[in-house]
């Protein structure tokens, strides 16, 4: 499977006006691939990520193409991309162990999502068993009500629906934030593990936590104020990172090891631009220590080594 | 990423920060709410028949020269230039009765709505912030107020008071209708109680009537608000039942009195039926109107309820 | 300075309050003026009751909490308002440590309401300003502003200028900068360095392993509210005993490390095989 996007633009509608939540993004994942999406509050990740699914009806699809497996995906129409949903792309929403009708008993709400896409459960019982029991979850838990189960039990759970029909692409939307760290690593292996037997092709990983993206992900793309800012092979991205944004951003992590008596580490000062109209130029500008005249032109996404691709006029 | 993240965003900049002056949020929030005030269909009819009504009630008994219960005129007249809404049985003016009965009709809704109002926001908050003991306690007492049949009870009251007056109606009325609102209250305030900034107002120093006051109720300001509304309507209602039934103050008048002497003396049979219709309707537009000067208020004060 | 001896506390839950959840079972440390602790535990650990109990806001079941050797569970009125002098909180939500409807500003009145009734406005000025510059704010950029319209780590050095007003002895920091974005994590963390550099001792709750070791001198680890293990935070890193810290410390992720599995990296880098 082979996911493009090319200049997508979306935008959420709101009373002050529109919010360019997502600015002209484009870039591929290659088939088997797990791409981690980073970056803080307000850059557009999750944005990204659920307009590849369309699940957000706020959202408004202003300009740009997506395409699976060679089709174009109808991102702007709601009930056209019902077809490619669940089957083709699937998604684990964040707080996803809210996900599941507190109402209802969990194989009941297995049997309602597949009959909705017409597939019968008596032929999927026997994989859905199987990945069961490949998350560490007994068969049993099928008669149980959500609210019995745990948050990492329902975490799985939740993700072991999501992949139920082997779609092409799974988008994981900050499904490790709420974790503790020992349910987190768990989770984010399966992640691994999923993409691993073929449950699923590929994988968009989004987080704001680099390290984890560095323990999971083959590439990172790193996301700011709705552009992205850089793309590159996870190893290549933290040995040598090319942005200003992800040089800081990694400069930032307090790793265990490091203290503050022996060496003062130093964040970002200021904050992401306003979306609400937001300047022409490149958008890390105002907090860039190395932003020059050129800056106020916004940088292409350009290569800048084999499959490492920086928006920067300093990098490129 | 949700809206309000995006607000969020869009307000947490520097530029932005810079751009609105100091005073805009607060203010903002007080002139946005008269803004939709203004243009609330529902909360301008609702309050425009209720102070119609206020005034005539207050400047009725004023310009009407005699009392609401003397002899003025032939018996049983109809409307006409002379008598406003005609006479009654016996030849009183029914404007006069009319007039004079919205003043007491007002005055058991704001006595019996503001007492029961107070009740029930001391209980209310009472038991939601310090919950345990007191709020299990507080809890029955409620309940018990809340089953007890209160018609029953006003009767038996009312049964071995010879004399009784407006602002004791007022008193019982009130003492009856508060559980539901101690109910609304006790609830918002356990979510808020739990709030950070509760905390932090007791890492302050401040004790648990001031955080209620000065923390809590202001959150809570518009929902008290339109409380008071729906109690002082309730409270007009309940009175007028009373006074229907003959249980009313056994002085002065009032629009339940006089539906009950209108009753009493045949006023439907006999096609008079001046008598009647003019407080029932009063009664009915005053009450309805502020039940919908409250879906009106609901509107301007909840952002996602107007129809934008 | 601060002391927990034998500290517990349970929850009573179920209809009628039949059964007993027990949050903090026997649970002793101790902050010295001008120290560092970290409280790291992952949900359920009991870190935040703990931190709950020192400031007051929850009542002690079992054993006894005292600072400067004097039990505050009999604090009442005066004697309250006086141990705040000494010890103040900051907690993880900053959007919820503020009244909406009021402004920042007020969160500080507050303060001046009860322990500065009499000083001028001047002179309150000035004093705020000079909490304001401890923490690096700009005045101009936050007083005056509602909640919403401030950042999460402008509002959380706000409360952290809030708790500097009183000259307090100790903080208890619960999770303050969970909720911030990595970029303005570290700004608050050095702020708080700059504090303990100050004399200020500081109770440093967190789930987050690695910013227990930036910042503090003695590491306690809680495990379904008991300590399994602590001593000085490099100790308890580089070298740590329980089975649980080492379970913990292999789960976080690190960029300089990868996870392993059966012997095998999680992630296979291009070239490594598999």
């Amino acid at each position: 499977m082979s996911l493009t996007v090319d200049n997508l633009k979306v935008w959420y509608r709101t009373l002050r006006g529109d919010v360019q939540a997502l600015d002209g993004v484009t870039f591929s994942v290659a088939d088997g691939e797990l791409v981690g999406l980073a970056g803080e509050s307000g850059c557009g990740k999750s944005t990204l990520g659920k307009s590849l699914i369309r699940l957000d009806a706020r959202m408004r699809h202003v300009d740009g193409t997506v395409e699976l497996d060679g089709k174009e995906l109808p991102i702007g129409d709601d009930t056209a991309m019902n077809r490619f949903r669940f089957k083709e792309v699937s998604i684990i929403p964040q707080y996803a162990m809210s996900a599941m009708n507190p109402t209802r008993r969990i194989g009941r709400l297995v049997v309602e999502l597949l009959e909705s896409r017409g597939v019968r459960l008596a032929g999927v019982r026997e994989e859905l068993l199987r990945r069961l029991e490949l998350v560490g979850l007994a068969p049993e838990v099928l008669d149980r009500y959500p609210i019995e189960l745990s948050g990492g039990m329902r975490q799985r759970m939740v993700m072991v629906l999501s992949t139920l029909l082997n779609p092409s692409l799974l988008i994981a939307d900050e499904v490790t934030s709420a974790l503790d760290v020992s349910t987190q690593k768990a989770v984010a292996e399966t992640l691994v593990d999923f993409r691993d037997r073929h449950y699923v092709k590929s994988t968009i990983f989004i987080t704001h936590d680099l390290s984890l993206v560095y323990q999971i992900a083959d590439s990172v793309i790193v996301m700011y104020a709705g552009r992205l800012a850089e793309k590159a092979p996870t190893d290549a991205l933290v040995a040598s990172p090319r942005h200003p944004y992800t040089r800081m951003l990694l400069a930032a992590l307090p790793e265990v090891g490091v203290r503050y008596g022996t060496r003062r580490l130093a964040g970002i000062p200021g904050s992401p631009p306003s979306l609400l109209d937001p300047s022409r130029g490149c958008r890390f500008r105002d907090r860039c220590p190395l932003a020059f005249d050129k800056c106020a032109t916004q940088p292409p996404f350009t290569e800048v080594a084999p499959d490492h691709h920086v928006a920067c006029w300093k990098a490129s | 990423m949700s809206v309000s993240d995006q607000e969020e965003l869009a307000a947490a900049t520097p530029a932005a920060a810079a751009a609105t002056p100091a005073t805009v949020g607060r203010a903002r929030g007080r002139r946005e709410a008269l803004y939709f005030a203004r243009r609330n269909g529902k909360l301008l009819v609702g309050l425009g028949v209720v102070l119609a009504f206020l005034v005539l009630a207050v400047v009725g008994p004023v310009i009407n020269s005699h009392g609401p219960n003397e002899y003025v005129g032939p018996p049983a007249q109809r409307p006409s230039a002379d008598w406003w809404f005609g006479t009654t049985m016996f030849g009183q003016d029914v404007f006069a009765q009319f007039v004079h009965g919205l003043r007491s009709t007002f005055l058991v809704g704001l006595l019996g709505g503001a007492l029961a109002a107070v009740i029930g926001m001391v209980i209310g908050f009472t038991a939601g912030y310090r919950g345990g003991v007191a709020d299990e306690g507080l809890n029955m007492l409620t309940n018990v107020v809340l089953v007890i049949p209160t018609l029953a009870v006003l009767l038996i009251i009312a049964t071995y008071l010879k004399v009784r007056g407006v602002v004791p109606e007022a008193i019982f009325i009130g003492l009856f209708s508060w559980p539901w609102v101690a109910r609304a209250i006790r609830a918002q305030t356990f979510s808020l109680a739990s709030r950070d900034f509760v905390d932090l107002a007791r890492l302050s120093g401040a004790g648990g009537a001031k955080i209620v006051f000065t923390e809590i109720a202001p959150n809570m300001s518009s929902y008290l608000f339109m409380t008071f509304i729906l109690l002082f309507g309730g409270s007009v209602l309940t009175a007028a039942t009373l006074d229907f039934i003959g249980l009313g103050p056994t002085d002065g008048m009032s629009l339940g009195l006089m539906m009950n002497n209108a009753v009493l003396w045949s006023a439907l049979p006999l096609g008079m039926w001046w008598w009647f219709v003019p407080p029932g309707l009063g009664i009915t537009m005053i009450v309805g109107a502020l039940y919908i000067m409250n879906v009106g208020l609901d509107e301007v004060f909840n952002p996602k309820l107007r129809e934008l | 300075m601060l002391r927990l001896e034998g500290v517990s506390k349970a929850y009573r839950v179920g209809t009628f309050g039949g059964r007993e959840l027990v949050a903090v079972s026997d649970v002793n440390l101790e902050v010295r003026p001008g120290q560092v602790i970290s409280l790291i535990g992952e949900s359920g650990s009991g870190k935040s009751t703990i931190g709950r109990m020192i400031l007051r806001l929850t009542g002690v079941s079992g054993g006894r909490i005292t600072f400067d050797g004097v039990d505050i569970a009999g604090f009442k009125g005066r004697q309250l308002r006086a141990y705040y002098r000494g010890v103040q909180g900051v907690f993880q939500d900053p959007f919820s440590s503020y009244n909406p409807i009021f402004k920042v500003d007020r969160a500080l009145e507050l303060v001046r309401e009860t322990y500065f009734p009499r000083l001028g406005g001047s002179q309150w000025r000035d004093k705020v300003e000079a909490s304001l510059a401890a923490v690096r704010l700009d005045p101009g950029h936050v007083l005056g502003k509602y909640p919403h319209q401030l950042s999460g780590g402008q509002l959380q050095r706000l409360l952290v200028a809030r708790a500097l007003l009183l000259d307090i002895r100790l903080l208890v920091a619960d999770e303050i900068i969970s909720m911030l974005d990595a970029s303005t994590r570290i700004d608050v963390l050095n702020l708080l360095g700059d504090l303990k550099a100050r004399g200020l001792g500081i109770l440093f709750i967190t789930h987050d392993l690695s910013l227990g070791n930036y910042l503090s001198d003695q590491a306690v680890i809680l495990r379904r509210g008991v300590v399994v293990e602590e001593g000085p935070t490099e100790r308890v890193f580089g070298q740590p005993r329980h089975p649980y810290t080492r379970a913990l410390l292999a789960s976080v992720p690190r960029l300089d490390r990868k996870w392993q599995r059966n012997g095998r990296p999680v992630r296979q880098s291009a070239g490594e095989g598999g």
